[in-house]
């Protein structure tokens, strides 16, 4: 099974051979490194732009203006701060232009915890992303996930943001994509750059099925239950499986969604599953204070305040200035399974 | 002005009184803008009084049209003479002085001077006053790629060039077999709203930035309408020929203070428009008749499309959602 460098490389080749995809760019996304993850080797549209995080969304945006398009990476979302005026300003092109510009790009950024980033390595977006209005926002999970979605963006004639979280990059998914090959090894062999001299070296693609596409702004329901709703992405949603699996094993029913679209969501799913459970925890690692989670349980409150047992609760990164390395600073400040089933079990406990 | 000997103008009669029509014209024009933001009937007025001799030329020289094959235009909200020259009619800038359902560049949402024309390469001005330099990389490099005709124009002010994007614009492109066909300007009117150029300015000028990135540089007077043509035309000729960007200066009044936000009333200063006309008076390339003629019509233009867009509807609230998806795909959750 490929892991989610892989399959995000593979989405980016179907990118610049079917989908029109002329420029795929950022700091080390070219030849020879491939991306700091792995995730642009032997990409044929691939190259590497100066250390300018400004310039390197301003670029996508003038690539977008002139009708082409493109996939720009900020390296790792703590150096995408100081784009945020310009991220702002991608949302806004074709509203303010009254329709006359659209602004098709796709920006990729690694983000939240879980590979001990230290500091500037750990921060988490998805909070600061869907309050960029005009923007579509996406975190995958799982290989596959990030394969169709990133297609889905590719294609979206808006600007979309694609969350890798940095912790699963190396995971390998439970389901192939299609048209991969069934052995990982093979695989590797393919599309993975050798150590050492790459000069010579070019990917072998798989025959890749170039139709498939994850809809952005539809969720997936990971585990079905009926006592508690999980909302999550990214890399809590592994978290939020597992607990859900012990639950279940003690026979409590859990229903973990998988968001993967952030904006535009899908509130369809979540609702229904809320009216049939009617406890909510929503869970993700950026902080706390005006946290995403915090808008889904606003609109909880608003649409099923009578409907619902428990308060609707948001597990999400501690309200503190950063993620420190030691282990035990960063598991304090972010969401990790400890915490999280702490949580689901106070929730169906909870007597109205 | 490059000449003041009679009969002896480096530029031919007829380019000479196009470009003082369109320069009377950008002047009348935002001038208009000005009286219909101080009778209160817009919010809010910025714009280019001063810099008619810098951007007239510009517009008339630029290879106007949409797609890489022409040039892109990242402007900033000083830039009316340009559009004047590309030929948008004053109802155009009028609609937008005064938020009208009409506004072609926004519909309503957006300043003075904010223009947008897809048909000829003019993205989006916005108010930020550095973004444009970031952005024009992005044209630039498309038509890099590409081996397009077209090159690409960016404007902006001498504050706006502390900023980093300014930076940016000189390291993208320059580097050594990626250089990128680009005409970066700095229309250098000596402000920033209230601070001068020598409380931001340690360089002497602007332009030499440029020189440490081995870039083609110029130091021009936008004042002269005359002289911006001839060395507009040169760097951008050179442009076109090499694939390599120019970092130009032009040196320009800024008559009206920066904005509503200084009052917009008349400071003193070189007046293009004013000295313009008397070389051309000087030299009998045009009367005072003619003149006379000129203000008159650009007046009654002004005049019948502040009151035509008078009538015309206003954007409803109900509106704001449209837009922001192309295609106007739901954006509000509301509706998710």
């Amino acid at each position: 099974m490929a892991n989610m460098a892989q399959a995000i490389r593979m989405a980016l080749h179907v990118g610049e051979t079917a989908l029109g995809v002329k420029d795929i760019f950022g700091q080390d996304v070219g030849a020879p490194l491939g991306g700091v993850f792995t995730a642009t080797q032997g990409l044929a549209r691939a190259w590497n732009a100066p250390l300018d995080e400004r310039g390197i969304i301003g670029c996508a945006m003038g690539i977008a203006l002139a009708g082409d398009r493109c996939v720009a990476e900020i390296q790792f979302c703590d150096y995408i701060f100081n784009t945020i005026d310009l991220l702002k300003m991608a949302g806004n092109t074709h509203w303010v232009s009254h329709g006359n510009y659209s602004m098709p790009l796709v920006v990729m950024t690694p983000v939240g915890a879980g590979i001990r980033g230290s500091i500037y390595h750990s921060h988490s977006f998805d909070a600061w992303a869907t309050r960029l209005a005009g923007w579509k926002v996406v975190m995958p999970s799982t290989p596959l996930d990030a394969y169709g979605l990133l297609l889905s963006a590719i294609e979206d004639p808006n600007p979309v943001l694609f969350l890798k979280p940095k912790a699963l990059m190396r995971v390998r998914g439970e389901e192939l994509l299609p048209g991969e090959p069934s052995d990982e090894r093979e695989l590797k062999n393919m599309i993975d750059a050798p150590i050492g001299d790459r000069t010579q070296w070019q990917a072998k693609w798989p025959n890749l099925d170039e139709s498939f596409r994850v809809p952005i702004g539809k969720a997936k329901i990971c585990r079905e239950g009926d006592q508690l709703t999980v909302v999550t992405y990214g890399r809590t949603v592994a978290l939020c499986v597992k607990a859900a699996d012990e639950l279940k094993s003690e026979g409590v029913g859990v229903e973990v969604i998988d968001l993967r679209s952030l904006y535009p969501y899908d509130w369809k799913t979540v609702r229904a599953s809320i009216q049939k459970t009617r406890r909510v925890v929503f869970v993700n690692e950026d902080t706390e204070v005006t946290n995403f989670g915090e808008h889904l349980s606003y609109r909880v409150t608003q649409e099923l305040f009578y409907e619902i047992l428990a308060r609707p609760r948001v597990l999400a990164g501690k309200n503190v200035p950063g993620i420190g390395l030691h282990p035990n600073l960063e598991e304090a400040s972010v969401p990790y399974y400890p915490e999280i089933i702490h949580t689901l079990r106070e929730v169906l406990a909870e007597v109205p | 002005m490059a000449a003041t000997k009679k009969g002896k103008l480096p530029l031919p009669q007829e380019l000479c009184v196009q470009m003082l029509q369109l320069m009377i014209k950008a002047r009348v024009l935002e001038e208009r803008l000005i009286k219909i933001y101080k009778s209160g009937e817009s919010y809010f007025w910025i714009g280019s009084p001063g810099e008619e001799a810098w951007g007239v030329p510009l517009g008339l020289l630029a290879n106007k049209g949409q797609g890489i094959q022409h040039d892109f235009m990242h402007l900033h909200y000083r830039c009316t003479p340009t559009l004047v020259a590309f030929g948008m009619p004053m109802i155009d800038a009028i609609r937008l002085m005064m938020n009208r359902a009409t506004d072609r560049s926004s519909g309503g949402r957006n300043f003075s001077g904010h223009y947008c024309y897809p048909e000829w390469n003019v993205v989006p001005v916005s108010s930020p006053i550095e973004v444009q330099y970031s952005m024009a990389i992005g044209t630039a490099w498309a038509q890099h790629r590409e081996k397009a005709k077209g090159i690409t124009i960016v404007t902006g002010g001498d504050a706006g060039t502390a900023e980093g994007d300014f930076a940016s614009c000189l390291v993208w492109s320059s580097r050594k077999g990626q250089e990128l066909p680009m005409l970066i300007t700095v229309q250098n009117n000596r402000w920033g709203i209230s601070t001068s150029f020598e409380g931001q300015h340690g360089e002497t000028h602007i332009a030499d930035r440029g020189k440490a990135f081995n870039m083609r540089t110029a130091v021009i007077n936008g004042n002269d309408p005359i002289e911006t043509y001839i060395r507009l035309k040169e760097e951008m000729e050179y442009i076109r020929k090499t694939g390599k960007p120019v970092l130009l200066e032009a040196q320009v009044s800024r008559l009206y203070g920066h904005s509503s936000a200084s009052g917009a009333n008349p400071i003193p200063d070189y007046d293009c428009v004013r000295e313009f006309t008397s070389l051309l008076l000087k030299n009998d390339y045009i009367s005072e008749g003619e003149v006379s003629k000129m203000y008159e019509q650009f007046e009654a233009e002004g005049r019948d499309a502040q009151e035509l867009a008078r009538g015309e509807s206003v954007p409803q609230g109900s509106e704001i959602w449209n837009s922001v998806y192309v295609n106007n795909e739901n954006a509000d959750w509301r509706n998710f």
